[in-house]
């Protein structure tokens, strides 16, 4: 007992001497969606050199932001990773607190899809078809006035799509997929009302609650935060489609297919032509003032920038990455190297 | 007839309907006995069929050349010259070796795909351990990625139609062809026990969780043990009773109700922020658990000094004893065993919580062994979750897994606590 209680004391004295000491671990925090492509870099990282590897923790892009944004030193992140751009009002933040130099990084783009069984119907949707089986109010058949949505199966909304009901497994509202879906794909149907397009400008909130609300009375099916799950799900359910990343349907080709939007298959070469249209720019930003505090940044970020990870056949495409095109690149590295901050 | 007599028919009359209700209450308990076991059985079934396959691994047996000069390496390379390295050229070319006539550029990606990433590290570990390798030809068990050991474990069907398949014809004929020739071994998975977190299935282990969890249980042992065993004394044995006491001791029962997320969001504010301590650490991991547990412990310990009979304590006092040689000497001894398994039960509870380290920024993913409670690290539970994120289907076996390293620490938790309750209970 004597000596357990010694053993203890020490640990926690060592513990205490190793904070004090500062940070030799380059630490990251944000978006759960870049989540899986940084600790990919990191995890080579670590592997191929000296330097420790980074500690990466997955706490959603807002989360993110919070903490990156609270200040300069050890005891905050030195980057965080996020599914959208940063908000201006972000950028306040993280200059009032002192964190005043901050370097932007574009790594590629991220597909959202629909998909079903594989064994099941073929889907061909167009965003205004999603946004008539989604939305919880729906244009009228009068200019300005709303009902709620009557749509209970899918050939109703557009005679070519299969007369099954209309079923969607997709994330919650805490979700950064969520967001993207229902800014891409829903408004995105949204805006095909014209008359609803005049609305952003005369009353932007009526427009945003209009186009972003999504049914609760059953058809949209909150099925949680875990993709894995909403595709074990789609196999128990052929009727059902689910809303995922392009990640996820890269690596269950043979248990889901995706539905085309607006005609687009959801591929590679589509989403990153920007033909498919669901799709987002992923981003990760950087202290600048940490770059020379914290031991391996330069060389962790020569890493994530290098053509063999972020490239075109680069090692993150293997994870579901959707590169960028070489002037894009190009620009990127050139804005990394030379660690110019940005400003909106 | 006599009113005795009269009694017992009555009895007699009601004895059937007596019988009854005592059998409908028996089979009512050994039913709802049996659906819990049933949902037991079926999880752990679930559990263990998915997480039989992460135990073994596939490996690719290749010979590869250790070129001195194409290594730009000699037998006196320091280490450092090892590291900067290319040993993914060895293993290419002795793919290449094993299947001539791949040229085109994305076949060769291709084929360099079937061993796993980890490879040229196995072989980098290899000349680090012994630099006389360098110029040698050695033959060596290399990883196989993810997708050749689905292959390999039928997780992948390989009658599916090409297109269906993540496994390509081409991909295909080569894994059969190794197959075919013996090259293709499974051997058991030595990396899930000695590794920490990894994006590739193949490589992922879970040491790192394993040591995390243990950190931060004994940071909450350490913490919680003496200050619930000195309060629980206190509250039993020495503290007035008054309205004070009485305000306390609703205070420490309503504590054991609060929901665990609190406890993370008190760490958060208080030990992050305020005392600016290490995020992702199992020492505030360790902290925030202890005041979870707490609770439990001192409830625990409290009806374990109650249940020693007051005739103990009087004799001792009787003898000449002062209170607190009373206590020390003859209260808590007896009472030791009812206080272990407590404690054993709280800390089981801390093992498998996971809301409260949500908070303080132990969801994340760490490769590097922690070597202390000052370094970043993950837990059991977090590593589960984690897991069963991930996009790739290799993870799914390793999840359960997980799951079933964390049942087998749980039970044998609860079975030390009761093990430790029959050896030390005594009849009083």
């Amino acid at each position: 007992m004597k000596k357990f209680k010694l053993t203890a004391a020490l640990a926690l004295l060592s513990a205490g001497s190793v904070w004090a000491a500062g940070r030799d671990y380059i630490s990251i925090v944000g978006s759960s969606t870049v989540y899986p492509f940084s600790t990919v870099v990191a995890e080579r990282f670590g592997k191929s050199t000296t330097f420790k590897t980074p500690k990466i923790e997955s706490t959603g892009t807002g989360g993110g932001m919070k903490l990156f944004c609270k200040g300069v030193g050890v005891d905050s992140p030195d980057i965080t990773n996020a599914s959208r751009r940063i908000k201006e009002t972000e950028l306040t933040m993280c200059h009032e607190n002192g964190v005043k130099d901050v370097v932007e990084v574009l790594i590629g783009f991220d597909g959202i899809v629909m998909a079903n069984d594989i064994k099941s119907h073929d889907f061909a949707l167009t965003r205004k078809d999603i946004f008539l089986a989604l939305a919880k109010q729906i244009p009228a058949e009068k200019d300005g006035e709303l009902k709620a949505n009557p749509y209970t199966m899918w050939n109703e909304i557009n005679p070519s799509l299969p007369a099954i009901k209309i079923e969607v497994l997709g994330p919650p509202p805490t979700s950064g997929t969520r967001d993207a879906f229902v800014e891409l794909a829903m408004e995105g149907g949204c805006k095909k009302f014209d008359w609803i397009k005049d609305l952003k400008k005369s009353d932007k909130s009526a427009y945003k609650s209009l186009c972003h609300t999504i049914r609760e009375d059953g058809a949209y099916i909150e099925a949680g935060e875990n993709d894995n799950l909403i595709i074990q799900k789609l196999q128990k359910n052929p009727n059902a489609l689910g809303i995922f990343g392009f990640s996820f349907l890269d690596q269950n080709a043979d248990l889901v297919k995706a539905a085309t939007v607006d005609a687009a298959e959801p591929e590679f070469e589509s989403i990153a032509s920007g033909e498919y249209p669901v799709s987002r720019p992923l981003y990760f930003y950087v202290k600048k003032a940490h770059v020379s505090q914290i031991p391996g940044m330069a060389e962790f970020l020569k890493e994530f920038t290098s053509k063999k990870a972020m490239g075109d056949e680069g090692y993150l495409t293997d994870k579901g990455l959707i590169p960028l095109d070489e002037d894009k690149f190009n620009q990127v590295v050139k804005d990394s190297k030379e660690l110019n901050p940005m400003s909106f | 007839m006599s009113d005795a007599m009269k009694n017992t028919a009555i009895v007699k009359s009601g004895l059937k309907k007596r019988y009854l209700k005592e059998k409908i209450f028996k089979s009512a308990g050994i039913v709802s006995i049996a659906i819990a076991f049933m949902f037991l059985l079926v999880l752990l079934t679930d559990v263990i069929t998915k997480a039989i396959p992460a135990f073994t691994q596939t490996q690719l047996t290749l010979t590869v050349t250790l070129d001195a000069e194409d290594l730009e390496l000699n037998q006196e390379s320091s280490i450092e010259d090892i590291m900067a390295a290319d040993f993914r050229q060895p293993i290419r070319e002795a793919l290449r070796a094993r299947f001539d006539g791949v040229t085109k550029r994305n076949d060769k990606k291709q084929l360099y795909s079937l061993v796993s990433i980890g490879a040229e590290y196995q072989l980098r570990d290899l000349v680090l351990a012994d630099p006389a390798l360098i110029g040698q030809s050695i033959t060596v068990d290399f990883i196989a990625d993810d997708d050749v050991d689905a292959v390999i474990k039928n997780a992948i069907d390989r009658s599916l139609p090409e297109s269906d398949r993540r496994v390509k014809d081409l991909k295909l004929s080569w894994i059969e062809s190794m197959e075919a020739s013996g090259e293709i071994s499974t051997a058991f998975n030595w990396l899930f026990f000695s590794a920490g977190d990894s994006r590739e299935p193949e490589l992922a282990g879970i040491k790192g969780a394993i040591l995390g969890s243990f950190y931060t249980l004994l940071v909450t042992l350490a913490l919680s043990f003496p200050v619930a065993v000195a309060a629980a004394i206190y509250l039993e044995e020495f503290a007035p009773k008054n309205r004070f006491i009485d305000f306390i001791e609703i205070n420490i029962n309503n504590l054991a109700a609060v929901p665990s997320i609190v406890f993370g969001l008190l760490g958060l504010a208080v030990f992050i922020n305020f005392f600016s301590m290490p995020r992702s650490a199992p020492l505030i991991g360790g902290i925030v658990l202890s005041l979870m547990t707490l609770p439990t412990i001192i409830i625990a310990s409290r009806s374990a000094i109650k249940a020693v009979p007051p005739s103990l304590r009087e004799a001792a006092l009787g003898l000449g004893a002062s209170k607190m040689q009373t206590v020390f000497h003859h209260v808590l001894p007896a009472a030791l065993p009812g206080i272990l398994t407590g404690t054993i039960i709280g800390m089981a509870q801390a093992l498998g919580e996971t809301a409260p380290l949500l908070m303080i920024g132990m969801v994340a993913f760490i490769v590097d062994i922690p070597q202390s409670i000052g370094d970043p690290s993950t837990v059991l539970p977090i590593q589960v979750f984690l897991w069963a994120d991930a996009p790739e289907r290799g993870f799914l076996e390793k999840t359960s897994a997980a799951i079933l390293v964390l049942l087998v620490f749980l039970i044998s938790m609860n079975a030390i606590a009761i093990k430790l309750r029959k050896k030390f209970e005594k009849k009083w």
